[in-house]
């Protein structure tokens, strides 16, 4: 099966790839936001949106996701330290695009230990606050299909995603002052390729496909949990940067912030709205309505010049002498 | 206040008047504002400061990206900003100690404020006689003091490389938008300092020759002439006949 006459977007991450060579379905066209750019084309399609979603009551913490995504992506973190948690590295770092985060809760209702873990990563958010943050033309993109992408050759090394970001998720290399983060595995994607992560998965707690495939799947998910039990099952999918591509459904779903500090309801910051909204067009007017109101005085204007009289005024003051003293208490003379 | 009229001329306290300032007769008069190590220090505030305007728009809006280019690239300009953040912040502190003094705020401030239509129609027969700055120029000094202790603290939170780990993110959000707007707030400062130099002709020799005419510090900072003028003769007095 090629690219040209399957599916736009793959439906599923279980597919074993094709042997012979393919071609990106992923190109310029595709992009519906690129960062610092407001003359972008519109997009040549749209691409069937794909979403991750993620089930924390299937999860185990066998972070075979965390090695499949080292592996294909090719990255080294550094060997850890053991200081008794099981998260392993410690954070997210330009080496570890996820991490399980693993935390105990005691629930109230029931008085007994649950052990949450929960995959984090970028959540490819509809509304994307690192690409709003960034000042480097092309260093952030969002193809038409869902996948925020981090562009490295463009990327500055500023860190204002960093600041963008409502999940705390990009990490700045100290190598080489670029910016890294989950990329949906859009080379995957790109071929026709579920994730790495996904694929590696051994319960399928993670799974890939459509994002509406992706909700029905949840669904299906959502109505085994209650019937279990959890009342309060349901899906994330925060309405407040529009709707992620990585989901999760969590048994809890009332309380996103006890599976290791989800926020409630995130949004980009009205600090960063403020920042790359109405600081620039105030800013910008201001700076440019004051040199060229400086220039057009100059050009126009009497300029302030000393006299003839004044330059004798100040000789005789200075070879006869002051006659009229300044009358300033402060001052004293000779 | 006149007690000492019977004592022989003692050396005159001096308000206005800062080490190294003197008159030098002759026509025209010859007055010495800022000595050499002032004015070279002065050239490497002014040339950060734009350094770091122009690096920093370039990050500030799209539209201006291409201004990386002139330090060679966006990896570069963002490296290099807050270094010449901490070389503008050096100059200015070493320009702070120099020039406070003379730019505490005075009575006689309110007054040339209250005519700031004769300062700006350029009817200077009209203001009170000042001493060695005028109450914009204050105004520019102590904006200029305030914006980049502001710059330093927050460019420092939301310098990357080093210091990233050490503020948290709601902080840096704070951080970053404090920046950008002290930012346009000091650069519209500078262009209107830059613009009051060059309207008020003579004033830019202050900063290439060190020195203004006698005409100039008569017209606009006629306390600050008459006691230098005093000062001189007060010298001359002391040491001239005789020589
Ligand atoms: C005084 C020390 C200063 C330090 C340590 C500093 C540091 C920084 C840092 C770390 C950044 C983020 C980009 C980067 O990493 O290069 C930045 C951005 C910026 N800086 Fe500075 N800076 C200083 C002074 C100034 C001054 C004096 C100006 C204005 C003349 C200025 C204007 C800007 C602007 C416009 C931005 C971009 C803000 C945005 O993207 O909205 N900075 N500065
Ligand atoms: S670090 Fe890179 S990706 Fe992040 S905002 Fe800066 S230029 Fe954009
Ligand atoms: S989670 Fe953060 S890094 Fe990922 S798309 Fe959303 S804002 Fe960008
Ligand atoms: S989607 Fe790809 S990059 Fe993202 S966590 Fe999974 S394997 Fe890593």
């Amino acid at each position: 099966m090629s690219m040209a006459n399957g599916p736009d977007s793959p439906r599923t991450a279980v597919s074993n790839p094709p042997v012979q060579p393919m071609a990106s379905n992923l190109g310029a066209g595709d992009l519906i936001r690129r960062s610092a750019t407001s003359d972008l084309p519109p997009p040549t399609r749209q691409l069937t949106p794909v979403a991750k979603l993620i089930d924390v009551s299937k999860c185990i913490g066998c972070k075979a996701c965390q090695s499949a995504c080292i592996e294909w992506n090719d990255t080294l973190p550094a060997v850890g330290e053991n200081v008794g948690v099981y998260e392993n590295p410690h954070d997210l770092t330009e080496n570890m695009f996820t991490l399980m985060r693993f935390t105990e809760w005691v629930n109230p209702a029931t008085d007994s230990l649950e052990w949450l873990i929960r995959k984090d990563g970028c959540m490819h958010c509809a509304d994307p606050g690192c690409l709003k943050a960034c000042p480097a033309p092309g260093a952030i993109v969002q193809y038409s299909n869902g996948i925020v992408d981090f562009i490295h050759e463009n990327c500055i090394g500023c860190g204002y995603c960093v600041k963008g970001c409502p999940f705390n998720i990009p990490r700045i290399s100290k190598a080489d002052h670029r910016s890294y983060k989950c990329t949906l595995c859009s080379d995957r994607v790109a071929v026709g390729q579920g994730p790495a992560c996904a694929k590696a998965c051994p319960t399928q707690a993670i799974v890939f496909g459509t994002k509406e495939d992706m909700k029905k799947h949840a669904e299906g998910r959502i109505a085994d949990l209650k019937s279990r039990g959890y009342s309060q099952a349901g899906l994330y999918d925060p309405p407040g940067v529009g709707g992620t591509h990585v989901m999760y459904v969590l048994h809890h779903a009332d309380k996103p912030q006890i599976y290791a500090g989800l926020p409630e309801n995130p949004s980009i910051s009205p600090l960063v709205q403020s920042w790359k909204g109405v600081t620039k067009y105030v800013g910008m007017a201001a700076m440019s309505m004051l040199a060229v109101g400086s220039v057009i005085h100059g050009v126009f204007g009497r300029a302030n010049r000393v006299s003839r009289e004044e330059e004798e005024e100040a000789e005789r003051l200075v070879e006869q002498g002051d006659e009229t003293p300044p009358h300033d208490p402060r001052e004293r003379r000779p | 206040m006149s007690s000492s009229a019977a004592k022989p001329p003692a050396k005159p306290r001096l308000v206005y008047a800062q080490p190294g300032d003197a008159v030098e007769p002759g026509k025209p008069v010859t007055v010495s504002r800022y000595g050499p190590l002032a004015r070279l220090n002065h050239w490497i505030t002014a040339g950060s400061l734009i350094l770091l305007a122009v690096s920093g728009l370039a990050l500030f809006t799209p539209s201006l990206y291409f201004l990386t280019e002139l330090f060679g690239g966006g990896q570069n300009t963002r490296a290099l900003h807050p270094w010449i953040g901490v070389v503008l912040f050096v100059s200015f502190f070493v320009f702070f100690l120099q020039l406070w003094r003379a730019n505490l705020p005075e009575k006689v401030d309110v007054v040339w404020l209250s005519k700031i239509k004769d300062v700006v129609g350029g009817h200077e027969e009209n203001l009170p006689e000042l001493g060695k700055y005028n109450a914009g120029q204050k105004f520019i000094f102590w904006g200029m003091v305030a914006l980049i202790l502001l710059l330093i603290a927050t460019g420092v939170m939301i310098w990357e490389q080093y210091f990233a780990t050490y503020f948290g993110i709601p902080l840096r959000r704070v951080a970053v938008l404090v920046h950008s707007i002290a930012a346009v707030l000091i650069i519209c400062i500078f262009i209107l300092h830059v613009y009051a130099a060059i309207w008020t002709r003579g004033t830019l020799r202050a900063m290439t020759r060190g020195t203004v005419t006698g005409g100039w510090a008569w017209r606009h900072h006629r306390k600050w002439l008459r006691e230098l003028a005093g000062l001189r003769r007060a010298e001359t007095r002391k040491t001239g006949p005789a020589e």
